[in-house]
């Protein structure tokens, strides 16, 4: 690694925000194309009617609330990652927790869009929020639902508060380095950010709250999430493994989508020096423990269905087992276990490179896991005569590509404007902060007093 | 006293003609969807009569189970809706209240029956079908659910009538339109709250039983056959 200066830290991580090329132009035309597309696809089937979607008797969530699930669990983990390694004050999290918060915020985003698109009605979605109406009505709090709608967005507004507190000195330094329209707009940004001790006080005491507080709400969202199933009485959804099954299957989700996000930036913003190997290989020993928690999970509940051999939950166990969705779970337990579990095993095998794979591999797996949690179970309800298959429409296909084509819009618009590593926290790794070093003393102290 | 609707069916007179179906259809303004459409099995049939094989060939028995909604006392439909379109009216039915549905289908997800319809278009009623649309059924939009109400326009037009006569209801008096084109009279319909009524007398007969009933959603809709030990 060469010398980081706190200069060559600034000038590293400004570079993008400074200097465009033709590429970036280029990348924002081709997924700016593809999610116009998707929005388009969604009018065609608001304007047709819901039929344009593949749902139908009695497979009435499809594709739309995989989704959903699926972008709620990669959300997790920015937020939640980034706060534990605050609370632990992890040194190698520095470079790495931004670029993870900013997950969670689009992530959030993407997937809070999917429960409107699969309304039969997207017009009226507010009508599940309580507010004083001409209705004379209230939503039910007896739905997982209006659950949903209150976790969602007491999440969103919480790790939006966790990516924006950090992101103010790095704004206001961004200021201080340009002219013009730019100097104006970091400026506002940066809401007269001077360094004065008593407002590094104030931020650090905001983000120690903020990231307590967050972790309770990001475990609770997707236990929420997985309320939307549990809570219906129906073969293979009604659990009680579901809430902490549902969590651990979202942070490992995330942290593929973390390390492929990292590897993205390593390679086009050319920050080798500052994302290094290392931070790609603690990543991967986290990734390994998610991989073995969520198998566990897996086999915990179909172990229990299994033994339990109530005659509608084998029905369902039987179809993704050995049945017509086997194909698809089988491909589930490769990916989430048999792939990345010998590359994140071997530390030969743990390289930049080697993680990305394993995250591929689980990213893709853990979208299936969603889609066999919602589908199967709807095609196989108590009653036989009532079984049908789904097969996702067009629509649902373009809009499901547009989403990912969505997050990678964002994500580039983002790495454009704000510096995607945190510059500051950089430069207290390298110099340690006096405030963070007077209480590094403290602690200290107090462990010697208290031995 | 409140009234409390409930049904018998019963499995040994149905002979799967499917009157019921077609009775159903005409009087509630359901849409028919068209053969595309059914083959992708959105057909709306708020009763259906499944058909289940007993036996080896040639020794085979054929089965009717007409199944419409159960009217559960504790439905696993109503606490799931974000909106209260699916709500429980003070006589026990599963009321849907087609203006405050959303479309989020989680009743339909969470109904063990699965009785429950989407609408995935707008219906369309060719000319000149369009001039025997019941005028007492709204007509659903698109994006809506709906599902079997007991024909409650003809058990409020029945209450109606008796209270402007300031008289009780006799039993007898309703018949949903199902049950009026029942010819082997397999369907009966009735107030369970009124123990001298067919449809309660029917309902404790030892032949009677409910449909899943060890989900515990207490349906008022009793199935009776000969019961055979097995």
């Amino acid at each position: 690694m060469k010398e980081a200066t706190a200069k060559r830290i600034a000038d590293d991580l400004l570079r993008p925000l400074l200097n465009t090329s033709w590429r970036f132009f280029l990348l924002v035309a081709i997924l700016g194309a593809i999610v116009l597309t998707g929005a388009s696809a969604w009018m065609y089937q608001v304007w047709n009617g819901f039929g344009e979607s593949g749902k139908r008797w009695p497979v009435f969530w499809g594709f739309y609330i995989t989704n959903f699930v699926f972008w709620i669990g990669i959300s997790h983990a920015g937020t939640l990652i980034s706060a534990i390694l605050r609370l632990v004050n992890a040194g190698w999290r520095r470079p790495v927790t931004r670029c993870a918060e900013v997950i969670t915020a689009f992530a959030l985003m993407i997937g809070a869009m999917f429960p409107i698109i699969h309304l039969g009605r997207p017009w009226l979605f507010f009508w599940l929020m309580p507010y004083p109406n001409q209705r004379r009505i209230w939503p039910n709090f007896r739905s997982p639902l209006v659950w949903d709608f209150f976790a969602i967005s007491t999440y969103l507004t919480g790790s939006v508060l966790f990516l924006v507190l950090p992101m103010i000195p790095d704004f206001a330094l961004v200021r201080d380095k340009t002219t013009g329209v730019r100097r104006k707009f970091y400026g506002t940004l940066a809401l007269g950010w001077q360094g004065t001790t008593k407002q590094w006080h104030r931020l650090e005491s905001a983000m120690q709250i903020m990231a307590i507080a967050i972790i309770p709400v990001a475990v609770s969202v997707h236990t929420i999430v997985s309320f939307d199933f549990s809570m219906a009485p129906v073969p293979g959804w009604h659990s009680t493994i579901f809430g902490p099954y549902f969590v651990a299957g979202a942070i490992f989700s995330g942290i593929a989508a973390l390390i492929i996000a990292m590897a993205g930036l390593r390679k086009f913003l050319h920050l080798e020096d500052y994302l290094h190997p290392v931070h790609f290989a603690n990543l991967g020993k986290l990734l390994l423990m998610m991989s073995l928690l969520w198998t566990y999970f897996v086999f915990a509940e179909r172990l229990t269905t299994w033994y339990g051999n109530g005659t509608s939950e084998m029905n369902v166990f039987w179809v993704t087992q050995t049945g017509s969705y086997s194909p698809l779970y089988w491909t589930m337990v490769i990916c989430n276990f048999v792939i990345p579990f010998p590359i994140l095993s071997l530390r030969r095998t743990r390289t930049v490179t080697g993680c990305v794979i394993a995250s591929c591999s689980v990213v893709v797996g853990m979208w299936l896991e969603r889609f066999l949690i919602v589908v199967p179970t709807l095609g196989h309800k108590y009653l036989p005569y009532s079984w049908g298959p789904y097969q996702p429409s067009k629509v649902e296909i373009m809009i499901m590509i547009s989403t990912f084509a969505a997050m990678g819009l964002l994500y580039t618009l983002f790495a454009k404007f704000v510096p995607i590593i945190s510059i500051w926290e950089l430069k207290v790794g390298e110099h340690p902060f006096p405030i963070e070093a007077a209480a590094q003393v403290k602690e200290h102290a107090i462990l010697r007093t208290n031995p | 006293m409140a009234h409390r609707w409930g049904m018998t069916v019963d499995l040994d007179r149905c002979t799967g003609c499917g009157a019921c179906v077609t009775a159903c259809h005409a009087e509630n303004n359901i849409a028919v969807v068209g053969d595309a459409q059914a083959a992708k099995s959105r057909a709306m049939h708020w009763i259906r009569v499944e058909r289940y094989w007993e036996g080896d060939f040639p020794d085979v028995r054929l089965k009717f189970r007409p199944v419409m909604c159960q009217q559960c006392d504790a439905a696993p439909c109503e606490p799931v809706c974000p909106t209260y379109a699916s709500h429980h009216t003070e006589e026990g039915l599963n009321a849907q209240v087609y203006n405050r549905c959303i479309g989020t289908r989680y009743c339909a997800n969470a109904c063990p029956y699965n009785v429950r319809f989407f609408d995935f278009y707008n219906p369309q009623w060719p000319k000149p079908l369009h001039l025997q649309l019941n005028p007492d059924v709204s007509v659903r939009e698109v994006g809506v659910m709906e599902k079997c109400t007991f024909c409650v326009q003809r058990i409020s037009a029945a209450e109606i009538d008796a209270k402007a006569e300031k008289r009780e209801l006799k039993d007898g008096e309703i018949t949903p339109a199902c049950v009026q084109s029942c010819s082997a009279k397999a369907l009966v319909f009735g107030d369970l709250n009124d123990p001298e009524s067919e449809v309660s007398r029917l309902s404790r007969s030892t032949r009677g039983a409910k449909l899943l009933e060890e989900l515990g959603t207490l349906p008022k809709v009793t199935y009776l056959a000969r019961q055979t030990q097995v």
